[in-house]
């Protein structure tokens, strides 16, 4: 056996001889300097990395924002645009593929800043070695997903890499979009006393993922949740001038979009017992001791709509396949300092926060 | 069940009000903590009665030198570390495993321990190490993956295990006295295997009552209530309200399997120290599966991280928000100690869930 | 320190494991600390281990004590 000595491999931690030289503010990104996983988690550790490193270089008023899509004027349209990249392991899973995530992942970014999709521009990653029947599967995914939301990929572009460099294949899709004429969504129409909505059951796209993950003997009847929700979330803003902001919970869960408004300065209050969850993704949560409200979704939005207007929301949304099982879930409050904060099922409360980043399953 | 839970705190609140000034007890179990608090059952409880999180959370009592042990282990060539998730992000001198993984090493988060036999099947150039912590409740899995890796000799896998016993900690915390304890909230699942007699030391010995109990909030409110309710009649009793799951003498299979494997060894606990016969160590007729004799591996007794009051944090001596690093320099997303890595972590569960008082 | 899910065994696999069912998931599980076990007994299953088995009518009570906590939502069946 060979060690490697200290100073490769693993780079030492900041000095621990002077604790308080260390970072006492989120701005600085200490993990031993290196990128973990849990940096691209979608929570703690991700905002850490925008702020710390991204935005003081890259910055500028529409990227500041930091918003599901830029929205930007461009010769008198207001256009809207957005980009992701998918590595979802294993490519196909129980209700999707890499493909289909592909789509409704942009797809869903352009219709939280209330905008119709216009375009997709698509990038693929393939590893050398992957079958070309999986190609194939995942282009299709992407033709039939791109008719269910109406969009066309417009543009592409393909690059091979070497075998074991792409874990078979990395999409990253560019959303271009166009915000419906006289919506303006975002957390400054946010006002205490109005409601929070939910158009479905939560956590069954990070949990049917998990159950198809190597290394844990767990499967599930669970489906990705996986949709396009443009149709759903325009018709929505077109109908009910009252809806004042949506959010996609994708990485770091309905949690991470909660924990969000109440660093933006609104707090909210949210029944537990309210949020839709089967039976089925509740046992799977419990059984990773996960937190469902931490887990992943990818059809689904929270709807932050004036209090007068809930009810029609709320009626709009279940008449739509996408929407059947929506519900109230809480309310903004005028509380300060900002806080989420969760009425437990029992009557107790308790804070919601980002989760860290990478929710490892735990046992003990 | 809202009715259940209403007529459950009236009885809490009289109790508490029958009880002599606040009433001390501990919750042992790191997932009655996390549950505690995910269920906000704090905020429901009277104002004299103070819950201490207590010892159980297996991550957070074990020691720093085995922490340093497994993460230098890593960085040997040819090593891969098999884990559960909350292992994974405990900082040692040189990094955590997690960050030992961002640097190249092999380390791989396992749900359970044939899985880590597993992978060693799978990957037979590799030495597999299963990096195992957890009370009677995971010990037995232990004990089973290496008898199952002597009867298929698989070579390449041995185990680095700091495995602890619950009763032990229990009364070391009693008669060390760094803290007043009332009452024992038991740890369900430990229950399940070492059985609720397991606890009669605690009520006969130290005068304390101990409830085993299990994990619903329904559970939890019953089990306090009893334990008020001892504490103002000053008796000590041993009860249990999780008899769905717990009898009083165990899981004799279970016990059997940690006897055959294991021996008892004086296990250094953080925060609070070392204790006589309260960690397991693999009998001499299964040493060739230890990582520690495998690797030439010796325990130091590294020191803390600077300014880290786990110790104090775990025996409930202290609060979280006691502690001059907690949310300032040590949060979940840059842990100084064990307590804010693990999810199970006093820290942690105090960052999370109750950093702003709701 | 002991997350544990009671489950149903649904069938019976080689050296010591079972696949145990909780609604709507299942898990592979070692047998080896609760002896032989017959389809349809419940387990309460813990870090890929069942460690002792449960009575059936009380884990019944479990799930139906959970599903009642989510409230409305366990009206939920399902995706649309």
């Amino acid at each position: 056996m060979v060690e490697i000595p200290p100073g490769e491999g693993v780079k030492k931690l900041v000095s621990r001889e002077e604790p308080a030289a260390l970072a006492t503010t989120a701005e600085q990104v200490d993990v031993g300097r290196r990128i973990v996983l849990a940096h691209g988690g979608g929570g703690e550790l991700t905002d850490e990395l925008i702020r710390g490193q991204i935005l003081p270089r890259l910055g500028n008023p529409a990227l500041n924002r930091l918003a599901d899509a830029a929205t930007l004027e461009v010769a008198g349209a207001r256009l809207a645009l957005t980009t992701d990249a998918y590595v979802v392991q294993p490519l196909v899973f129980p209700g999707g593929d890499i493909g289909r995530l592909a789509v409704c992942g942009t797809v869903n970014d352009l219709a939280m800043v209330g905008a119709e999709p216009v375009a997709l521009a698509l990038s693929m990653v393939l590893e050398e070695g992957l079958d070309e029947t999986m190609l194939q599967r995942v282009l299709d995914s992407i033709a039939s997903t791109g008719r269910e939301a109406g969009v066309d990929v417009v543009a592409g572009d393909t690059k091979v890499v070497e075998h074991g460099r792409a874990e078979g294949m990395y999409i990253t899709t560019t959303g271009l979009g166009r915000v419906l004429d006289g919506v303006s969504l975002g957390v400054d129409h946010v006002e205490a006393g109005d409601a929070v909505l939910i158009n479905g059951a939560i956590a069954e796209h990070g949990l049917a993922v998990l159950s198809r993950r190597k290394g844990l003997s767990f499967a599930s009847d669970l489906v990705s949740d996986a949709a396009p929700l443009s149709g759903l979330a325009n018709a929505l803003v077109r109908e009910l001038k009252g809806v004042r902001l949506l959010r996609d919970p994708t990485r770091g869960g309905v949690a991470g979009v909660l924990a969000d408004l109440a660093a933006a300065g609104r707090s909210v209050e949210i029944e537990e017992s309210a949020v839709p969850i089967t039976p089925t993704a509740r046992a799977a949560a419990d059984l990773l001791g996960l937190d469902p409200l931490t887990v992943a979704n990818e059809g689904k939005f929270v709807a932050v709509v004036a209090r007068e207007q809930a009810q029609a929301a709320l009626a709009l949304c279940r008449e739509h396949r996408l929407g059947a099982h929506a519900a109230v879930i809480g309310r903004v409050t005028d509380r300060q300092p900002a806080i989420a904060e969760l009425m437990t099922a029992i009557g107790g409360r308790r804070v919601i926060q980002k989760p860290y980043g990478e929710e490892l399953p735990r046992i003990c | 069940m809202s009715e259940q839970i209403e007529q459950l705190r009236q009885r809490l609140c009289s109790a508490s009000e029958a009880a002599d000034g606040t009433v001390r007890i501990m919750e042992v179990c790191g997932t009655h903590t996390v549950e505690v608090f995910r269920q906000g059952i704090r905020s429901l409880l009277p104002a004299n009665v103070k819950l201490i999180s207590g010892p159980g959370c297996p991550v957070c009592v074990t020691s720093q030198g085995f922490i340093e042990v497994a993460v230098r282990l890593t960085r040997q060539h040819g090593v891969l570390a098999a884990t559960y998730g909350d292992m994974v992000r405990v900082p040692a001198a040189a990094g955590s495993l997690e960050q030992a993984r961002a640097g190249g090493a092999r380390v791989q988060v396992v749900f359970s321990a044939r899985d880590a036999l597993s992978v060693a099947r799978e990957s037979p150039k590799l030495e597999v190490v299963f990096v195992a912590v957890g009370f009677e409740t995971t010990a037995p899995a232990t004990a089973d993956a290496v008898l199952l890796a002597e009867r298929e000799k698989i070579r390449n896998f041995s185990v680095l295990a700091e495995h602890k016993l619950v009763v032990p900690a229990m009364l070391a915390l009693v008669t060390g006295g760094q803290t007043r304890i009332d009452g024992f909230m038991c740890p369900g699942h430990v229950s399940v295997i070492i059985g609720s007699e397991a606890y009669r030391p605690v009520v006969e010995r130290c005068g304390r009552g101990c409830v085993v109990t299990g994990f619903e909030p329904l559970q939890i409110i019953q089990s306090l209530t009893r334990l008020v309710e001892m504490t103002a009649e000053g008796t000590a009793r041993l009860e249990n309200v999780y008899t769905a799951a717990v009898n009083a003498e165990g899981n004799r299979r279970a016990q059997q399997l940690i006897d055959q494997v294991f021996e008892r060894n004086p296990a250094t606990w953080r925060g609070l120290g070392q204790i006589e016969g309260s960690g397991l160590q693999l009998r001499q007729a299964y040493r060739q599966f230890d990582a520690f004799e495998r690797f030439g591996l010796v325990l130091g007794t590294d020191p803390e991280p600077p300014g880290c009051r786990c110790g104090e944090v775990i025996t409930g001596a202290i609060e979280p928000p006691q502690c001059p690093l907690f949310d300032g320099v040590c949060r979940p997303t840059q842990p100084v100690g064990p307590c804010m890595v693990s999810s199970e972590g006093t820290c942690q569960a105090w960052w999370k869930y109750h950093r702003v008082r709701v | 320190m002991c997350l544990a899910v009671p489950g149903q065994v649904e069938d019976l696999k080689q050296n010591d494991q079972a696949t145990v069912r909780m609604q709507g998931n299942t898990v592979e599980v070692c047998t080896t600390l609760v002896g032989p076990v017959e389809p349809g007994e419940w387990v309460l299953v813990h870090a890929g281990y069942a460690i002792t088995k449960i009575d059936a009518q009380q884990a019944a009570e479990t799930w139906a004590l959970l599903n009642e906590m989510a409230g409305r939502a366990s009206e939920v069946s399902g995706n649309p």
